[in-house]
């Protein structure tokens, strides 16, 4: 007999969000791919005469970025304040539409296709257009296109979560003659968080994304897409490379942040219990 | 006064399906009354019209002398489902107390009376754990446990051990007299079993299908209390017949009574 409602099923057991504050020992076999991958790379290099300024080393990306540091890391903070602000916005909104379609179907069904439409509107061709609509050195152009990369997959997951409790947990509620709002306070809301927390996680990713993507089409220059964009543009991908790892260094950092905020708030939860 | 008198009830669905058809019954205090009948016979459909989850087309239904809309609003009855719906996310303590906090009662008092409730389920100790980690008889002993946590005069049960093997449900409703027996409350309870619908109640009401309606009632006269020796005595197995016969001539009701019975069981 399955207890747990399907739908809080689907939180994966297996992914590096399960893994967040496991024991270090769970990390040894990440950590040999990683370290074997930079071998191999390294050397790889040497022996078939890569051209250096096309794929540098690592231990040159390294060393790059230790002479760089200061200016790679706060041009990687001001880039991912940019990406902190769009995934506010864009999860915010999303967050709150979703409560309103779950409540007012109807309105959903007059709505759902246009947000389908947005989602579909390529981000690249969106990026210059919001550099035009907002100052492009202000921070704001790119917190537009970071949120309208959020919005989505977060209103489209809330929904889900919210609209996925079982029916007589919703008879449960009426028999205690429980009111629209203590319904979704103690059952579709939480019925939602691990749907909510997913999405959540796709969107850090998608707002440091986001952020750099605009940054390309003209930034502040304290800006890591900016930084990105002009060393390649000069051939200096050792540079260019370190911009690179910065910029993930951050988006994992705001992953992970996110993945420990969700085991949190759900611990005690069937899947994430163990 | 009846606990539940339900009046002329009919039930026709969207479809223009007619689950109920003039369905006529009170059940008195102390009662317990339990619902048997093939599937669509729309027994569990009444039990939530007593419940006001859903409205009859037709008929009024009173609990505790109101309306059953008013009485839902009033917290007079507790519901049990087939699954015990409890939330993963709240542990056994803060399951049980759902109910008392949507009725505003406060902490110290929900404390004490979630481990009145745990004792009488005899689940103490249980209260920091949570639903996943609890067999399928002890859930559905959380769902009695927080069905009954507010004193409800009446206790609706919808096939609340159908899922559970054999042995659990036997011993279940021993547990499930007992409870009776203590918290002195009236129970409607839905079954797909005969045993254990005369073993439990003190009266078995017997429905057929298409439409839904009373066929029969059939008094359970086994002494109180009913113990695991009660299912080896010969009227309770003169019950037993009595029910079945009734069944399966509900389920023929719209054949020609004449032709062979068939030896199919209503399950």
């Amino acid at each position: 007999m399955s207890i747990a409602p399907v739908a809080v099923q689907p939180i994966p057991r297996g992914t590096l969000a399960g893994r967040v504050g496991k024991r270090a020992l769970d990390w040894v076999p990440a950590l040999v791919v990683l370290v074997l991958v930079l071998v191999v790379w390294q050397e790889s290099i040497a022996v078939f005469h890569i051209k250096k300024f096309l794929a540098p080393q690592p231990t040159a990306i390294a060393s790059t970025f230790w002479t760089n540091r200061h200016e790679l890391i706060s041009a990687g903070w001001f880039t991912f304040q940019e990406a902190l602000g769009g995934f506010a916005i864009g999860c915010g909104l999303a967050l709150v539409v979703a409560l309103v379609l779950a409540r007012w179907r109807g309105v959903g069904r007059a709505l759902m296709p246009y947000m389908i439409a947005a989602n579909a509107i390529p981000i690249i061709a969106f990026a210059p257009i919001m550099n035009a609509w907002f100052d492009p050195f202000s921070k704001f152009s790119k917190m537009a296109i970071a949120a309208v990369l959020c919005f989505f997959p977060v209103l489209v997951n809330t929904l889900r979560g919210l609209t996925s409790v079982r029916p007589q947990s919703i008879e449960l509620m009426q028999s205690y003659a429980a009111g629209e709002i203590e319904t979704f306070r103690r059952v579709r809301i939480p019925t939602a968080l691990p749907f909510i927390f997913t999405s959540l996680k796709i969107a850090t990713v998608l707002a440091m994304i986001g952020a750099i993507v605009g940054e390309y089409f003209g930034g502040a220059f304290t800006a890591l897409g900016v930084l990105i964009d002009s060393r390649s543009t000069t051939f200096q991908f050792k540079e260019a490379w370190a911009g690179i790892a910065v910029a993930c260094a951050y988006g994992i950092a705001f992953y992970l942040a996110v993945a420990l905020l969700e085991r949190l708030t759900l611990r005690g939860m069937p899947s994430t219990g163990d | 006064m009846s606990v539940v008198t339900i009046e002329g009830v009919t039930k026709t669905f969207d479809g223009g399906t007619t689950a109920l058809e003039g369905i006529e019954l009170a059940i008195e205090e102390r009662e317990f009354v339990s619902l048997i009948g093939p599937s669509g016979c729309g027994k569990s459909t009444l039990l939530r019209i007593i419940g006001d989850l859903i409205r009859p087309t037709a008929g009024t239904v009173r609990v505790n002398g109101k309306p059953a809309a008013q009485a839902r609003a009033d917290r007079d009855y507790g519901i049990v489902f087939q699954d015990a719906v409890l939330y993963d996310w709240r542990t056994i303590a803060r399951n049980i107390s759902l109910p008392l906090e949507l009725a505003r009662w406060n902490r110290r008092r929900r404390g004490e009376r979630v481990q009145e409730m745990l004792r009488l389920v005899e689940l103490s100790g249980f209260e920091s754990h949570y639903p996943w980690q609890l067999s399928g008889g002890m859930q559905q002993r959380v769902s009695i446990a927080r069905a009954l946590s507010f004193d409800p005069a009446l206790l609706l049960m919808d096939e609340p051990f159908g899922a559970l093997d054999e042995m659990t449900r036997e011993r279940l409703n021993l547990e499930l007299l007992r409870i009776w027996e203590a918290s002195g409350s009236t129970i409607v309870f839905v079954t797909h079993s005969i045993t254990e619908a005369v073993f439990l109640s003190t009266r078995v009401v017997v429905m057929s299908p298409r439409p839904g309606r009373i066929s029969d009632v059939i008094e359970i006269d086994l002494p109180q209390p009913r113990t695991a020796a009660t299912r080896e005595e010969p009227r309770f197995f003169e019950l037993v017949t009595r029910v079945r016969e009734a069944l399966h001539l509900g389920s023929d009701h719209d054949r020609d009574l004449t032709a062979p019975r068939t030896a199919e069981a209503p399950s």
